[in-house]
């Protein structure tokens, strides 16, 4: 049984991404008692299926290693994976929380040596590259998961391969035994940092995400351009592996949309110019992009960023929001619309296309465990009704990296407030 | 530490070690060689009776640990005794990982091993079991400079978190540059039962809520306000700050501080550079910022011309004016608040006449995330005119004004009339001097560089801070004048410990992002505080309670390490002798690498810490065919790329022994030297990025790294050394095929050139 000592003086942090983190981390680095709740098996988030950050175009795992470290580190911390936030009850101050932790079937005497994946056979989608490659049902998420430790597919339990797996085990720490649990525990102040998912393409029916291999999405060619990832840094395309060097960028796809999301995301303007320079370095001279908008919103010092990527020739913007894309007999998607500027029809073949889909909340609107203000987007606002509930980061609206971590220190600061509050009622 | 060290050495046999390794003769290495009495191997040391079995040695008095196992990055949580010291021998993915299975390669791959126990145990002797030095006390107290919502905000939530704040405004009434708002941009974005429709509810402009504030701070029992004041001098350090306060009434009162937020905010941008839009030819043509004076002064009554007093009925907003502009005296950047700020002014217009036309000439409007969106959306319902078009001149057109523009969806030159034009002009950071310009004119060599800095700093906004601090008066710049940040991952590093910024002095920002920025201030102020009382270290080395300890005896009074301390923290004193501020320090030891003679050291991390390893290496002779390559490896990037290259099964010669360091900016020289000399054929330095926007929490270790190794080619050349024998490489973290690459290289190079011939 996991057990968590917690108080109402305890921070529940749900969500372990890069807000959540931060919000843990520093409350827990100011002496506070942080529970650190988080649905996937490791830590990090969206975050650590980034390539690079814009607009230093520097690595997201860098900063993650001091995140980790610190985590690592820290005795005022608790980390609980494959766990979820079932239930919340109370008021600012007094809270208990109903956490629901799925089984990793591996305990914490593993010791990441990989024995168990050399044992199994069974093959699934790796969720960590978007289904663009397969991983073993024993495995490690991704190689720098915190914890280091490795999870069994549920699909293997009950089958030959968890019975390989925990024979390849020479540390105990696979057991087949393992149920699904649920704990209660007390907290004071609860910080929400349950982030963001990629708009579903497929919805944008003209698009064809779900009939045409070669249009992706912004956080599939992430994975792609990764030197680590699944085509070892290659951008190729999906449908027959050629160098993808001719490549679209569609804004706002499904963003500040009628039909779609309302709202706009923010980082994508930025994550299409970061992915645009991640084209131009590959293929030099050979690389062609265009990138599709409505508004190109590189906003305050991202400037900078947006003057220095359009000043090479390769680039072309177009104030566009495409009607449709076809694909050709080669499998080339074909993006057809009109150009504002000057009104002239376009039909322009690519080798990829990529959908800079938006960003929504990760918790539906009638997923909260508990009441909170929430907007027609989902996502959750700043409002005394919500007691003693701090949004942090894109929980709270579409918010990049920097944006999510400064938003998640003070949303620390707050729950802070909250528990510092009760301390000083009980002395 | 005047106690006795007492040694214990662990080695796990787990993971394959003990299968592919002699792990009896690495214990007879660590116990001969190394020198620890006691060694034990375990099977699986992580494991909860491995644990136990290591503090059961720390109850019964072990002071010092050698363990050998996996990376010092692999169950760090496990292997956490933070009341001892402790070295890590990285046999997993440092040797067994990373050097394949074969019978041909078990020498080397077990001289690789031994080599990293003889190290661990090397190190080891050196570390120290780090004290608190109790340099301050908790001081709750927090300084906020700048009486504007920032400052405000940031002095509330430090309140509300229980701790005192001080906050010192420069005007006679608090507010600040925001202090004229008839309204504000709304908040929020719709509610969550408003349809997706035409003509639904979306939030409208709202009370500004200034004066509600300015309130709060007045009644708060835990903030002292001073007006009319500014900070004469601020010296000391986190959890011993002490500021001069000074009112222009010429009293000064002297307040001690646990930290500081600087929350100066913005000036409005000066659009007498703005002459092609008429501004201060007609005053017709009015800024943003004075159109909220227009508003409020109305309150809700029709909106006037100002030169003849007729009712507007047309107005026109220039977005990015005097912005995203290259032009000399316009701001390169965009100011991220204009476009919601128009949409909301336009409103102003449409609500006490929903026939004036209101068009906003925009490039790309830019309103972001939920809220953003639906307030344009809301101008957009209200009628406002959205033209995407580039304004090039206003003129005057009898009592009314032209604009003169490119429409850009018609793609054609044209124009519009109207009675009013409103600029939507930036921010520009209320920051002071640049503290590096201070420092250029304090260290030319000459009269004419001094002339041309002194000329530099003529211009230089007056100082905010005024910190007595030996690198300057302010907090350092990154760009466009804006206060330093590390900008992604750690918004609020600046590199004076202590001392956040908050707000737009930061970076552009509208008011609700300013008030949220301002939370984040305080949260990390307050920390700052809470840590040097425990004279513990900050971000990233939270918690360390080392801290740079230097013999004055030796010392040359050189000043390298004053001027090379990223973080300002040294100052000196009269004869010039380094003055350390603990509190001030991140623990980086860009310090202990810049001393020449070598007097600068870390209770947990030394010039002998890391000497002692290189010594501690087995140099085979000149003919064994067997190099050794020394590899000194940031620990944050390139130790963990090498780590990874492991555990992906990549390949690296056996012939590397590696080092990790806080910083290439520690590397002290003389490890270089001593290296050589003790018959390394090749060193390998691996450092992070370095290029102008700074990268690492440690800025700029890995530039001045290079700078210091471009210097030692004399050494090489007295040491009759081919220069190719030092290489200084730029690792990123997902560097995982090309470190052990750069590494092969190296091997390659000796079996080139040669082995050293210093071998003895």
């Amino acid at each position: 049984m996991t057990a968590v000592i917690a108080t109402n003086e305890t921070i529940l942090v749900v969500g372990g991404g890069i807000s959540g983190m931060t919000a843990a981390l520093e409350a827990a680095e100011t002496g506070k008692q942080v529970v650190l709740v988080e649905q996937r098996p490791y830590l990090g988030g969206r975050v650590t299926q980034l390539y690079k950050y814009f607009p230093k175009l520097c690595f997201p795992t860098c900063g993650l290693e001091i995140n980790q470290r610190r985590t690592k580190q820290n005795p005022n911390l608790t980390i609980l994976t494959l766990a979820e936030v079932t239930g919340l009850t109370g008021s600012a101050g007094a809270y208990t929380a109903t956490i629901t932790l799925a089984p990793r079937y591996v305990n914490e005497r593993c010791t990441a040596c990989g024995d168990c994946a050399t044992a199994v056979e069974a093959e699934f989608a790796d969720e960590y590259n978007y289904g663009l490659s397969k991983r073993k049902g024993a495995y490690l998420p991704y190689r720098m998961a915190h914890p280091a430790r490795y999870v069994l597919d549920p699909a293997i339990i009950g089958t030959a391969d968890a019975e390989k797996a925990k024979a390849a085990c020479k540390y105990d720490a696979i057991d087949l035994e393992m149920r699904e649990e649920t704990l209660e525990l007390r907290c004071g102040a609860v910080i929400w940092a349950t982030g963001w998912q990629p708009y579903d393409a497929a919805k944008i029916q003209p698009y064809g995400y779900d009939r045409f291999p070669n249009v992706i999405t912004s956080v599939e060619f992430e994975r792609l351009a990764d030197v680590n990832g699944p085509t070892g840094g290659k951008i190729v395309r999906p449908s027959d592996g050629k160098e993808a060097k001719k490549i679209a960028f569609i804004q706002c796809a499904g963003s500040r949309d009628r039909n779609h999301l309302l709202h706009c995301s923010r980082i994508c303007c930025m994550a299409s110019l970061k992915q645009a320079t991640y084209v131009l370095d590959a293929f030099a001279e050979q690389a062609e992009v265009n990138v599709y908008y409505i508004d190109l919103r590189s906003i305050d010092r991202f400037e900078d960023f947006y003057n220095k990527v359009r000043a090479n020739q390769n680039i072309k913007f177009i104030k566009s929001k495409p009607s449709s894309i076809v694909a050709d007999k080669d499998g080339n998607p074909i993006v057809h619309g009109v150009d504002t500027e000057g009104y002239n029809r376009y039909a322009e073949p690519h080798d990829l296309v990529v959908l800079a889909v938006g960003m929504e909340p990760a918790v539906k609107k009638d997923a909260f465990p508990i009441s909170v203000q929430i907007n027609r987007e989902g996502f959750i606002e700043a409002a005394p009704e919500n007691g003693g509930i701090f949004a942090a980061g894109c929980a709270a609206d579409a918010l990049d990296v920097n944006r999510s971590a400064q938003h998640a220190t003070g949303a620390a600061l707050r729950a802070i407030q909250v528990i510092n509050r009760v301390a000083r009622a009980e002395v | 530490m005047a106690a006795e060290k007492k040694f214990a050495g662990y080695i796990c046999t787990g993971c394959g070690i003990s299968e592919r390794l002699n792990v009896n003769q690495l214990q007879t290495v660590a116990t001969r060689e190394g020198k620890i009495a006691e060694v034990k191997q375990h099977a699986r040391l992580c494991a909860p009776d491995g644990v136990q079995l290591i503090r059961d040695d720390i109850a019964a008095g072990a002071t010092h640990l050698m363990i050998a196992g996996c990376s010092r990055r692999s169950k760090m949580e496990v292997f956490n005794f933070p009341q001892v010291a402790m070295s890590r021998a990285n046999l997993r993915e440092g040797v067994i990982w990373a050097r394949p299975n074969a019978p041909e390669h078990q020498e080397t791959t077990q001289e690789m091993a031994a080599d990293y126990i003889r190290m661990a145990c090397a190190e080891l002797k050196y570390l120290n079991i780090a004290s608190p030095s109790a340099e301050q006390k908790l001081n709750k107290n927090i300084l906020v400079v700048g009486g504007g919502v920032t400052g405000m905000t940031a002095a509330l939530e430090v309140a509300a978190a229980g701790y005192p704040a001080h906050l010192v405004c420069d005007e006679g009434e608090l507010g600040g540059a925001w202090k004229d708002l008839y309204k504000r941009v709304p908040f929020r974005a719709a509610a969550s039962e408003v349809p997706n429709g035409r003509d639904v509810d979306l939030p409208l402009p709202e009370e500004p809520g200034i004066a509600e504030m300015i309130a709060q701070v007045q009644a708060n029992q835990r903030i002292t306000v001073h007006l009319n004041a500014h900070l004469a001098k601020t010296s000391g350090a986190p959890g011993r700050f002490a500021a001069d306060i000074c009112n222009t009434a010429g009293a000064t009162v002297t307040e001690n501080f646990g930290a500081i937020i600087q929350a100066s905010d913005f000036k409005p941008y000066d659009a007498q550079q703005l002459p092609e839009f008429a501004y201060g030819k007609t005053p017709d043509v009015v800024t943003n910022f004075e159109l909220e004076r227009l508003a409020k002064a109305a309150n809700g009554a029709p909106l006037k011309r100002p030169s003849d007093g007729k009712v507007v009925e047309s107005v026109t907003f220039i977005q990015c004016a005097g912005q995203r502009s290259e032009q000399d005296g316009h701001l390169p950047y965009c100011s991220g608040f204009c476009c919601t700020e128009s949409i909301k002014q336009a409103l102003y217009f449409k609500t006490q006449n929903p026939d004036c036309d209101t068009t906003i000439l925009f490039d790309d409007l830019r309103t972001p995330g939920a809220a953003g969106e639906d307030f344009y959306r809301c101008g957009q319902q209200e009628m406002v005119t959205f033209s995407k078009g580039k304004a090039s001149a206003v003129v005057k057109n009898g009592a009314g004004l032209t604009v003169k523009f490119k429409d850009l969806i018609l793609n054609e030159d044209t124009e519009l009339n109207c009675d009013l034009v409103v600029l939507a002009t930036g921010q520009v950071p209320n920051n002071g001097p640049d503290p590096y310009a201070q420092l250029a004119v304090d260290e030319a060599e000459t009269e004419e560089e001094k002339e041309a800095a002194r000329r530099k700093l003529e211009v230089a906004p007056p100082s905010i801070l005024n910190l007595d601090y030996r690198q300057g008066t302010d907090l350092p710049q990154l760009k466009h004048g804006f206060v330093d940040s590390h900008f992604i991952c750690f918004p609020y590093e600046t590199r004076r410990t202590g001392i956040y910024a908050a707000g737009p002095v930061r970076r552009p920002m509208d008011m609700k992002q300013a008030m949220d920025d301002a939370a984040g201030a305080a949260m990390k102020a307050i920390q700052a505080a809470e840590s040097a009382a425990n004279s513990a270290a900050v971000h990233p080395r939270v918690g360390d309670l080392s801290y740079p300890k230097f013999r004055k005896e030796g010392c040359t009074q050189c000043k390298r390490c004053t001027v090379e301390c990223p973080f300002g923290a040294i100052n000196e004193d009269e004869q010039k002798y380094p003055v350390f501020n603990e509190s001030r320090c991140r623990r980086c030891g860009t310090c202990m690498g810049a001393c020449p003679v070598r007097v600068i050291s870390f209770e947990n991390y030394s010039i002998d810490s890391v000497n002692q390893q290189i010594k501690a290496v087995d140099i085979p002779d000149e003919f064994s065919e067997k190099p050794r390559i020394l590899v000194l490896a940031c620990e944050n990037d390139a130790y963990p790329a090498l780590d990874m290259a492991a555990q992906a099964g990549i390949e690296t010669t056996p012939f590397v022994r590696v080092v990790p360091v806080r910083c290439l900016g520690s590397v002290s020289l003389s490890w270089i030297t001593d290296s050589l000399s003790s018959g390394f054929d090749g060193i390998v330095l691996m450092g992070c990025r370095r290029d102008e926007d700074y990268q690492c929490h440690f800025v700029r270790g890995s530039a001045i790294a290079a700078e210091r190794l471009s210097k030692v080619g004399d050494t090489l050349t007295q040491l009759n050394l081919e220069p190719e024998r030092i290489v200084v490489h730029e690792v990123a973290i997902t560097d995982l095929a090309r470190a052990p690459r750069l590494l092969n290289d190296m091997a390659a190079t000796i079996e080139k050139i040669g082995m050293s011939s210093f071998k003895f």
